[in-house]
């Protein structure tokens, strides 16, 4: 052999090793224990440049009449299972009451009735779903701040987790969807329990009768259906662990992106 | 600079140094990079096979692209694309492919042209997400490289007596005639200007139609992604130049085989480009 037949040697291998990892070996790499960890190391650095380059107020778009979608879609569940929701339902959710509690000195049940009297804020955004569509509605609600001021958040407190009544999968031991959102998305202008959509009442399709409006994140931290909220230090053991029910389906909690 | 071993029948030749350590190294990352952010993309777009213009998706305006299944006339399943409300049937491409295992995919893109090929949303976020990271950062050192060693200004930018021959270049092309001898160890201008309409256009503006899907980043500064026509509009540019990307691509591999494979090749990968010193030009290669 040649120095220079050699040198094509190495050369085929490596184009074709090169082929070959990039085609097939990247599904068996997603398969290892190890590698999908080290592709979720992203979601640190996106986070952090983020943070670094926003504001911990800095305001999503906000929209005018002109630009409401038609109709707005609704994802995901558009009608929980469960007696005690159609029940609520039934009664257009008279007797609902929003427990918030965990980690607070005043844990309250806030009726429906209480939250709409509350100081509200209203605002037209556009909301995007991970799998890439976008719809602008008009949201009417409380801000979640107003509401955590009432409980009194304590010091460890660090997240705020939003139990929800739809019921994902349906199997026989149901797993209910939840979110959480770190002090600060919870403490933001735009964050709002929302009642209202495009001045009628929510619709059960998009989350009768609250969902939460985190407007600087995709659409699945937006929980749907919310019944209880919880402040915790960590969400370690709440469901899968991981803060959310998509998290523990294997999407990353932070949604900014 | 060393000499290669030369047989008796070839032209004499010699090795030059022709693409510095850090540009080959930066060469390969983007590459890789590149194909990943492709192939994952590809299959992000595969969650929601429509692309629209403005801000949102529900706008009362149809899709400018949609790719989908739908019933055919006898009741079977065919793959659709649809571009500007024309359809065109794509069966076995777009809108309905088989999965390795001979598995029907209603999916857009076909699981051969996606990371991974199995579908998981999540999954080709964390691949397409983890690439970006390392095109990026590989795009800026390349640029502060490339400013610094005077790469940009010594190999990339055209001069003018280069600009006003450019017809001459354009032909050649045509012809698929390469320059050969001295004038091989410089690109072409053609080729500087592929080169720096990749780096200095279609790249930058492929990262901030990306940053523009991010809600977070929109908030930056709020209403900055109007510039781009709106997010849904940002997502639409983001498509395209990613296959204008796939282009240059495809053009970029056809004339590295037409002009010396191997050579080429080498000298991406050593650095060292073999450059004959008895012809002129070489239109058989």
């Amino acid at each position: 052999m040649t120095p220079r037949d050699k040198s094509r040697r190495r050369l085929l291998l490596g184009a074709g090793g090169l082929g070959a990892m990039l085609m097939t070996g990247c599904d068996r790499l997603s398969s290892t224990e190890w590698f999908p960890k080290v592709l979720r190391s992203s979601e640190v650095l996106s986070r952090g440049a983020h943070q670094l380059f926003s504001s911990r107020s800095s305001m999503a778009q906000e929209f005018t009449e002109a630009d409401l979608s038609p109709t707005f879609r609704s994802n995901g569940t558009s009608m929980p299972e469960g007696e005690a929701y159609q029940a609520l339902a039934k009664n257009g959710f008279a007797d609902w009451q929003l427990e918030v509690g965990g980690l607070v000195e005043k844990p309250v049940k806030i009726s429906l009735t209480e939250l709409r009297a509350m100081p509200r804020r209203t605002q037209i955004t556009r909301h995007d779903c991970v799998e890439g569509w976008s719809a602008i509605g008009k949201w009417t609600g409380v801000p979640l701040s107003s509401v955590l001021a009432m409980v009194q958040p304590r010091a460890r407190a660090r997240y705020v987790v939003f139990h929800c009544a739809d019921a994902m999968g349906g199997s026989l031991t149901p797993e209910y969807y939840y979110e959480s959102i770190d002090m600060d998305d919870a403490m933001h202008p735009q964050t709002i329990l929302a009642y209202g959509l495009n001045d009628k009442d929510l619709p059960i399709a998009n989350g009768a009768p609250v969902r939460l409006r985190v407007e600087r994140q995709l659409g699945y931290k937006h929980a749907k259906y919310v019944m209880r909220i919880e402040l915790v230090e960590s969400f370690a053991n709440i469901a899968g662990g991981r803060g959310g029910y998509w998290e523990d389906n294997g999407y990353q909690w932070y949604a900014g992106i | 600079m060393a000499a290669a071993s030369i047989t008796a029948s070839a032209p004499p030749s010699y090795l030059y140094y022709r693409h510095t350590l850090p540009v080959r190294v930066m060469h390969w990352t983007n590459f890789i990079a590149l194909t990943i952010l492709f192939m994952s993309g590809l299959h992000i777009f595969n969650a929601h096979a429509a692309l629209y213009w403005g801000d949102s998706s529900y706008s009362g305006r149809p899709p400018l692209l949609e790719i989908t299944t739908r019933e055919g006339a006898n009741g079977e399943s065919i793959g659709v694309t649809r571009v500007f409300g024309r359809e065109f049937v794509t069966t076995g491409l777009l809108g309905l492919s088989k999965y390795p295992n001979g598995e029907p995919n209603q999916h857009a893109f076909p699981a051969w042209a996606t990371i991974p090929g199995g579908y998981s949303l999540s999954l080709a976020r964390d691949w397409h997400f983890f690439f970006a990271w390392i095109f990026v950062l590989n795009g800026v050192a390349y640029v502060l490289y490339s400013l610094f060693s005077r790469h940009l200004a010594r190999d990339l930018a055209p001069t003018g007596s280069e600009l006003r021959n450019i017809g001459a270049s354009i032909v050649d092309h045509v012809k698929l005639k390469h320059p050969s001898g001295e004038e091989a160890k410089r690109y072409n201008v053609l080729q500087k200007l592929a080169y720096l309409s990749v780096i200095f256009v279609l790249l930058p503006l492929v990262i901030l139609a990306g940053w523009a899907m991010s809600p977070w980043l929109n908030s930056i500064i709020p209403g900055w992604v109007d510039l781009l026509g709106g997010r849904q509009s940002a997502r639409t540019i983001h498509f395209i130049v990613a296959w204008l990307l796939f282009l240059f691509l495809a053009v970029h591999v056809f004339e590295v085989i037409i002009s010396g494979f191997w050579n080429h090749i080498r000298s991406m990968i050593t650095g060292r480009y073999k450059i004959k010193t008895g012809a002129r030009h070489d239109a058989s290669r």
